[in-house]
């Protein structure tokens, strides 16, 4: 099996299997008070404390949760109610148009239940979001703007945005901003503190932690409106018991993954590099979506890409049925845009950047992870020729309708 | 063979697909999303395109152990099926959904994208059979279980289409269909069989017309004498050999019930007569189709013109582009827009869609 779908879940580390493992047999709520609960409790904090070394925060400002989605829904709407709160005229959600379902939907949800209005940031055509763009959006709407959310780097073409740069327009405007950076811790280098940034998402099994685990990284300035009630686990923003045995593996993944991220980082830029150079020599019209230089695609600039990330479009071809065909020769990679139904739909960050619906129709993402090889490369170099060659004979969209009466 | 496997969430597609995989091919379930705007989860035994039929059909897939995918042809269907089904309505005429989603879906659009991705054939649920003869035609047959066979609403398919098919349930009954399922342990095995229009969910095929058609309000008149007898509110609500629900004012001076005899769109006109005046002799169809070779001359064989209705024994000819059908025992309440199939025994010979039907008074 050939994994290229590191994007969507990647490995757990053997340490972070070994640190679950070691805890999963052992009894012990974290806010009890007998020494079954001080020993969760130990482990919970010193899990805390290494996650925060690992990513410039400070311990009080992790706050853990069930996976990327829930810190996202925490963040998008527990900032806009505390802010709404605080001053009723700030009813405005700015996000990126090219933000993940979890960051859309939510703000989708705002604006349907909550009597918030969106704005929704556009991206220039490698699906960037331009400071002067915010800056033009925070001067028009002033203070009606509760909170700025922009992803650290784009889970489909792995665009890195310019967090820190959209962080001092968002302050200078007394606004704050949250960026899910599911996709950049262990891919990029990620400091909370020097990035200004108020809140950060972040999830395990992105980064060789365990699914179901994830934080919320949220600055002591900053006011949450929590959504789970119960407990207060967690600052008093998070109910529910936390889970010990993930959170320590979460926080072993997470050390290693920052540790090991430069060196891991140009390996995997130059194996992706040679990946994408390798099959535009043998899909030649393949066209690299998201921030690439045309003229010299060998020379990706890492803070740009996500270095794991290699996102085409092939002209002709349907990503399904590319996906499909892969799948049948033991390839696995996304096209990057499935819904519960797992119903394709054209993707709605390509479409943001400017995409035609058939480019949007016919992408396929392949991104790389800590265990990925040369041999991956050459085995997808090997199949995605005969393989766009056949779906291209499927076609791009389906065929217009034919209407036949009697 | 590589065999695409439709899967729609039910016992029977599931089933067919397990025994692809045990016949020894390489097998890849797709479920159809049909539905504009599916439901999340199942109500009755309508609907064949939830989200929730679409999870049992993955889940199926996983049983079997075949990988799974979700095509999404809604805009097809919408635009073959269901625009086609209310314009047919709008025309006069008794359409069949299901027999135009066999025809312009499954094995249109699903089996030729099967087709160009590789796939040899297409593997679905149907309760009807293929049988090879020696000289290499293939032709369908009606399944051993009569009750449940549906040769009919495949009746509309060519040999190329034909050529590509796969109905591996053909010589099973439901009842074993079922056990099957239980047997294999596919969750989907005590699930109801669906019935009617799938997406017409609630089952009012009137209220469904109505809001997609509007009222056209127009005369019941009486086919013998041109009276008016009353009134409706849309000629599309009224079927061919319908009964029920035609609100006359007035009894017919025979004192007997009263049938739709015709629909006329234009001029709005619903005819009603008697039992006698609804009793067709002669169908003329258009866009005939067949199974195998095209009959030379008058063929002499058995028409069907409705799902799981009875045969008649009849001499059906091409006259130039159309097929002209004389039954040897008049038909009561045959609609135009439904689909005439010719039986030779429990061989499907071919079809037509019904463009008129003739009633020859029989002679006193």
């Amino acid at each position: 099996m050939v994994y290229l779908d590191h994007a969507a879940s990647t490995p757990m580390l053997p340490e972070a299997v070994a640190a679950m493992a070691e805890l999963l047999g052992q009894v012990g709520n974290a806010s009890s008070l007998h020494a079954a609960g001080r020993r969760a409790r130990r482990i919970v904090e010193e899990s805390r404390e290494r996650l925060a070394q690992a990513v410039g925060a400070r311990p009080s400002e992790v706050i853990f949760t069930g996976g990327g989605t829930e810190a996202d829904n925490l963040a998008v709407k527990g900032l806009f109610w505390s802010r709404r709160a605080a001053d009723t005229r700030r009813r405005r959600v700015v996000v990126s148009a090219v933000e993940h379902h979890a960051v859309l939907d939510s703000a989708e949800w705002l604006w349907a239940h909550e009597g918030a209005e969106v704005s929704w940031l556009p991206v220039d055509p490698v699906g960037r979001a331009q400071p002067d763009t915010l800056a033009a959006e925070l001067d028009r709407y002033g203070d009606e703007v509760a909170l700025v959310s922009v992803m650290w780097a784009n889970n489909e073409v792995g665009t890195v945005q310019p967090v820190a740069a959209l962080a001092e327009v968002a302050h200078a405007h007394g606004v704050p901003l949250h960026t899910d950076a599911v996709q950049a811790v262990g891919a990029l280098p990620v400091d909370f503190a020097a990035s200004g940034v108020d809140a950060l998402t972040m999830t395990g099994h992105k980064l060789g932690g365990p699914l179901g685990a994830g934080a919320l990284l949220l600055s002591r300035t900053v006011e949450l409106t929590p959504l789970l009630h119960g407990g207060g686990q967690e600052r008093d923003v998070r109910s529910g018991t936390v889970d010990a045995p993930a959170i320590a593996a979460l926080a072993v993944a997470t050390d290693l993954a920052v540790t090991g991220q430069p060196e891991r980082a140009a390996r995997l830029a130059s194996l992706r590099d040679d990946l994408v150079r390798r099959v535009c020599r043998v899909v030649p019209d393949a066209v690299l979506n998201g921030d690439y230089d045309p003229h010299n695609t060998s020379d990706f600039s890492p803070s740009a890409r996500l270095p794991g990330n290699a996102h085409f479009s092939f002209p002709g071809c349907e990503g399904d049925a590319l996906l499909l065909l892969l799948d049948a020769r033991g390839i696995e990679c996304s096209t990057g845009s499935a819904c519960s139904a797992g119903v394709a739909r054209p993707s709605h960050v390509l479409l943001a950047m400017g995409a035609a619906n058939d480019r949007a129709r016919s992408s396929l993402r392949f991104s790389l992870g800590h265990n990925s090889t040369a041999t991956d490369v050459d085995a997808l170099v090997e199949a995605i020729g005969p393989v766009v060659e056949r779906a291209r004979r499927v076609g791009t969209t389906t065929p217009a309708a034919t209407v036949g009466t009697a | 063979m590589r065999v695409l496997a439709a899967m729609s969430g039910g016992v029977d597609s599931a089933v067919a697909a397990a025994r692809a995989v045990e016949a020894g091919h390489d097998v890849t379930g797709v479920h159809l999303a049909l539905a504009s705007a599916p439901a999340s989860l199942r109500t009755g035994a309508r609907g064949c395109c939830t989200l929730e039929d679409a999870r049992d059909a993955r889940r199926a897939a996983d049983v079997i152990g075949i990988p799974f995918y979700v095509w999404d042809l809604a805009e097809r269907f919408r635009v073959d099926v269901v625009e086609e089904f209310v314009a047919e309505y709008a025309a006069g005429r008794t359409p069949n959904p299901c027999l135009r989603c066999n025809e312009k879906i499954k094995f249109a659009v699903v089996l030729d994208r099967g087709l160009a991705l590789g796939f040899d054939a297409l593997c679905t649920g149907h309760h009807a059979r293929l049988v090879d003869a020696p000289d290499g035609t293939r032709s369908l047959r009606r399944s051993v279980d009569a009750a449940k066979d549906q040769s009919y609403v495949l009746g509309v398919l060519t040999a190329d289409q034909l050529a590509a098919a796969m109905f591996p349930l053909g010589d099973s009954t439901k009842e074993q269909v079922r056990a099957e399922a239980t047997a294999r342990g596919l969750a989907v095995a005590d699930k109801p069989d669906s019935y009617d229009v799938c997406f017409i969910a609630d089952g009012d095929t009137g209220r469904f017309l109505r809001d997609r058609l509007g009222s056209a309000p127009g005369p019941v008149v009486d086919a013998a004498t041109g009276d008016v007898l009353g009134a409706h509110d849309g000629a599309y609500a009224y079927t061919v050999g319908q009964r029920r629900g035609l609100g006359l004012s007035r009894p017919a001076a025979d004192g007997r019930p009263r049938f739709v005899l015709g629909i006329s769109p234009v001029s709005r006109t619903v005819t009603v007569g008697s039992a006698a005046e609804l009793a067709v002799s002669e169908l003329v169809g258009v866009r005939p189709r067949w199974g195998g070779s095209v009959p030379a001359g008058p063929l002499r064989c058995a028409a069907q013109v409705r799902a799981h209705g009875s045969v008649t024994g009849c001499v059906a000819e091409l006259v130039g582009d159309r097929l002209q059908v004389r039954l040897e025992v008049p038909v009561r309440g045959v609609a135009p827009g439904q689909t005439v199939v010719l039986y030779d025994g429990d061989r499907v010979v071919g079809s037509a869609t019904i463009e008129f039907t003739v009633h020859h008074p029989v002679p006193a």
